[in-house]
């Protein structure tokens, strides 16, 4: 089994778009949204829920106002400077590290698992899917992406599917890392700005970093084509497999207006049919290697 | 003043907008770029540097002389960053949250604190605007930490523009929280209305007030205006899709250098967003 996951280190470079698209040209696959913090793919998808579970990260301090003697030790020890003058504890800023709980000498604070999140299994008119929604300003978003990703290959296994395509979040940190550790490649999604080429160096850099096989395409290439050529030109020189550029292409925004894969929308958009090239590329990298 | 400019979806336009405020503010304005994992809004500014400082957290390293294997460490940590196995204390300094309990507990005093590097935060300026950004370690997954110490270098005399980072989780909470007002920018697309109400929840959630940008606002459709109305968050720009825009950003060009009248769109904002905070703090919000 093989699992591809699609990054960019900036966001808005069509990611989610181009993981639809490749859903509608695989064949045998799972896909699976890690974007948990912003989760989009299930826009075009609609996911008809099979099965649902809560997601538990880490605990949360909750202060005991009928125990506390209001000694102090607990605002001393805190590096997060979540428990006020009240003694009471701000949910945002409690890190859930349990200092407080450990050191109370009144046994006051509780430290209940928090449930912030819930994950899903899901068919999709397509293929099955695998997706989760974090609580709005929850932390662990890395745990619930590892948590998702875990859920896809068990299903992959159990279905006997060959393929997961994994939608990656932005960026470079924790759930970036927890989207990408024992992928077998990313395909990075990169745009022909300044921007799109100092971020997709950075995630380049971070999949080396963690030994992952790393792959390259261009969005929206003709919004700047001398940036693409110098992607081009990187790729080349840091032997990073080039899979194919894109178009710019207002059919991207139809499709997703009218939830529907580009190929669903128009199979003969020049966005679609640079995408079933870039497809077959990824493919071929995937199995054989740069 | 703190504004702090964030989106939910990612490639909306933050740091167009961010950039622009800021060099349109120029000297009055010091300009955060607070997403440390992937920061772009120096690329627009082109500061001079003066200052490159590392960002360290502190991790906990064993004295094995002094260990004797009580387990305390292991027992407080939340983070699994300290296993005691076959009589050794093995710490993964990367799981670490540097909250400082092993090092309280030990009984021994066997445990100090070594620093484990975040990052760099680096300070510049251009034209009189100061610029501070943070850079991420490839590599690090924790970027909160590294975001509250760029957040360290705000101004009272000045108006803060934060540029946040992408999502609703940690990262764009510690950019976002004890602001006077976050700016949303999004894009009238299904993608760009959901992640609009989930970064519209984070801001309700932490109880500051906001005001909407809407890029690229001629594609797509109009349920994003539909959602604005609904929620009374009012709508204090729109950008339209021009080829032009997108050519400009794509070099790194700023828009109220290179556009007639941007300058005068982005000074617009600008005092809308100092009536939205203004309206606020007199209702004592």
């Amino acid at each position: 089994m093989k699992e591809v996951t699609i990054i960019s280190g900036k966001g808005g470079t069509g990611k989610t778009s181009l993981v639809a698209t490749f859903a509608s040209l695989a064949q045998n696959h799972i896909l699976c949204d890690a974007d948990v913090d912003a989760a989009d793919l299930h826009l075009i998808m609609n996911p008809k829920i099979l099965e649902q579970y809560d997601f538990t990260g880490g605990r949360q301090a909750i202060v005991d106002h009928d125990k506390c003697t209001d000694c102090g030790l607990c605002r001393q020890y805190c590096r997060w400077e979540a428990i006020a003058e009240s003694y009471t504890v701000d949910s945002i800023l409690c890190e859930g590290c349990g200092v407080c709980v450990y050191f109370c000498p009144e046994k006051a604070i509780d430290f209940p698992i928090k449930t912030c999140g819930e994950y899903y299994i899901s068919e999709t008119r397509l293929c099955p899917m695998v997706h989760a929604r974090l609580g709005i300003a929850e932390e662990n978003s890395g745990k619930l992406v590892t948590q998702v990703r875990k859920t896809a290959r068990d299903l992959a296994e159990k279905k006997g599917m060959g393929l997961i395509i994994t939608d990656g979040p932005p960026g470079i940190g924790c759930p970036v890392i927890a989207s990408i550790g024992g992928s077998s490649a990313v395909l990075v999604v990169a745009e022909p700005t300044v921007s799109g080429i100092h971020d997709m160096d950075r995630v380049l850099d971070l999949a080396a970093h963690f030994g992952v096989p790393a792959a390259l395409c261009i969005n929206k290439y003709d919004l700047n084509v001398a940036i693409s050529e110098k992607v081009r030109e990187y790729a080349e020189k840091k032997s990073i497999g080039f899979m194919g550029a894109i178009p710019f292409d207002p059919a991207f925004i139809h499709a997703m207006v009218h939830a529907k894969t580009l190929l669903e929308y128009d199979s003969n958009s020049p966005a679609a049919k640079s995408a079933i090239e870039l497809w077959r590329n990824f493919l071929q990298f995937v199995d054989n290697g740069y | 003043m703190i504004i702090s400019i964030a989106s939910g979806k990612g490639g909306t336009g933050k740091t167009t907008v961010a950039v622009n405020l800021a060099a349109c503010l120029g000297e009055n304005a010091i300009l955060l770029d607070c997403d440390v994992e992937e920061p772009n809004a120096h690329l627009f500014i082109e500061p001079e540097m003066r200052l490159s400082v590392p960002v360290t957290t502190p991790v906990p390293e064993i004295d094995e002389n002094k260990c004797n294997l009580c387990g305390k460490c292991e027992e407080i940590c939340q983070f699994k960053s300290i296993v005691i196995v076959a009589e050794t204390v093995l710490t993964f300094p990367e799981l670490c949250h540097s909250c400082g309990g092993c090092f309280l507990v030990c009984p021994e005093d066997a445990i100090h604190e070594r620093p484990r590097e975040l990052g760099v935060i680096k300070v510049g300026q251009k034209d009189g605007l100061e610029m501070v950004f943070g850079k991420l370690r490839i590599g690090e997954a924790m970027s909160p930490p590294l975001i509250k110490r760029v957040r360290g270098y705000e101004s009272v005399d000045k108006v803060t523009i934060i540029d946040a980072p992408p999502g609703t989780s940690c990262p764009v909470i510690a950019a976002i929280k004890d602001a006077d007002i976050v700016i949303l920018v999004t894009e009238p697309t299904p993608f760009g209305l959901h992640d609009l109400k989930l970064a519209y929840g984070a801001v309700k959630k932490l109880g500051i007030p906001c005001g909407l940008v809407i890029n690229r606002a001629d594609l797509g459709d109009d349920k994003v205006k539909e959602f604005a109305g609904d929620s009374q968050i009012p709508i204090l720009m729109e950008i339209p899709f021009d080829r032009k825009i997108a050519e400009i950003y794509s070099r790194g060009g700023l828009l109220v250098n290179e556009m007639g009248g941007m300058k005068g769109q982005f000074l617009d904002l600008y005092n809308k967003i100092r009536e939205l905070v203004q309206s606020h703090s007199g209702s004592g919000l």
